[in-house]
């Protein structure tokens, strides 16, 4: 240690300024980086939750309409929803043995998602919510989806 | 003796099995994305338990049984699929 010192002097006055530039240049790639993020990035999401069936139709809905003032209120946009109606769980969740489905395919920032999942812990009616960030392929999956059902119903109609 | 030499004889004739090749199903129809939102399609990963079988059985790829396993444990949380259970199918 001792004798390494006085070799170590220039070593270490060298070090900081490599330091710096390289400090220096991450930092402006990170600007970089959050400046496109910022402008255009925008995750896809999709959450599905499922409420208490003792809700009428009427508050299911006004359910559905509060979380989605939450997301688009939060610079979120909403893709797609999509009503599942009264299900059957496959395991009783608070003593309840059926409940109403919702998913909801959106595009947010990152810190929406903490909100809108602390606003499903306090909401009552809410038994069980999972959300998730959609790799690629769950979005080609969902549009293909969508398309299938979008060209069923209109063969439905002719 | 010669005789009793060149013949092989067996008690039970020999079964001669043919193994059928087990694929990878996702690897073969190109499905890139498994749905955790269809309970029907992952039962076809579950046993009667509703416990997850393994790859030896399905003959799923590695990749695909990650993915398998990931979409089962969501449909699960959302009480598409049972956690336990006695006679799924």
């Amino acid at each position: 240690m001792l004798t390494g010192k006085p070799g170590s002097l220039p070593y270490r006055e060298e070090k900081p300024c490599c330091f710096l530039a390289l400090i220096q240049k991450l930092s402006t790639f990170a600007v970089d980086f959050l400046t496109i993020n910022f402008l255009s990035m925008l995750n896809p999401y999709e959450t599905v939750f499922i409420a208490t069936p003792v809700l009428s139709e009427s508050q299911m809905k006004e359910a559905v309409n509060k979380f989605k003032k939450i997301i688009t209120d939060n610079k979120g946009e909403i893709v797609y929803e999509e009503d599942w109606g009264l299900k059957k769980l496959a395991y009783p969740i608070q003593k309840k043995s059926t409940g109403f489905y919702h998913l909801i395919e959106f595009k947010a920032e990152p810190d929406l998602i903490a909100k809108l999942e602390t606003e499903y812990r306090r909401d009552e009616r809410i038994i069980r919510f999972l959300t998730m960030k959609m790799e690629k392929y769950a979005v080609a999956y969902a549009e293909k989806k969508r398309a299938r059902k979008a060209s069923e119903q209109n063969q439905e109609d002719v | 003796m010669a005789q009793d030499n060149s013949e092989i004889r067996y008690l039970t004739p020999p079964t001669v099995e043919i193994k059928k090749k087990k694929y990878c199903r996702f690897r073969k129809n190109r499905i890139k994305y498994i749905d955790y939102k269809d309970p029907e399609f992952l039962k076809k990963f579950l046993n009667e338990q509703g416990k997850i079988l393994p790859r030896r059985l399905t003959g799923t790829s590695l990749k695909f049984q990650r993915k398998v396993a990931v979409a089962i444990k969501r449909a699960r949380h959302l009480a598409l699929l049972p956690y336990v259970t006695d006679m799924l199918k």
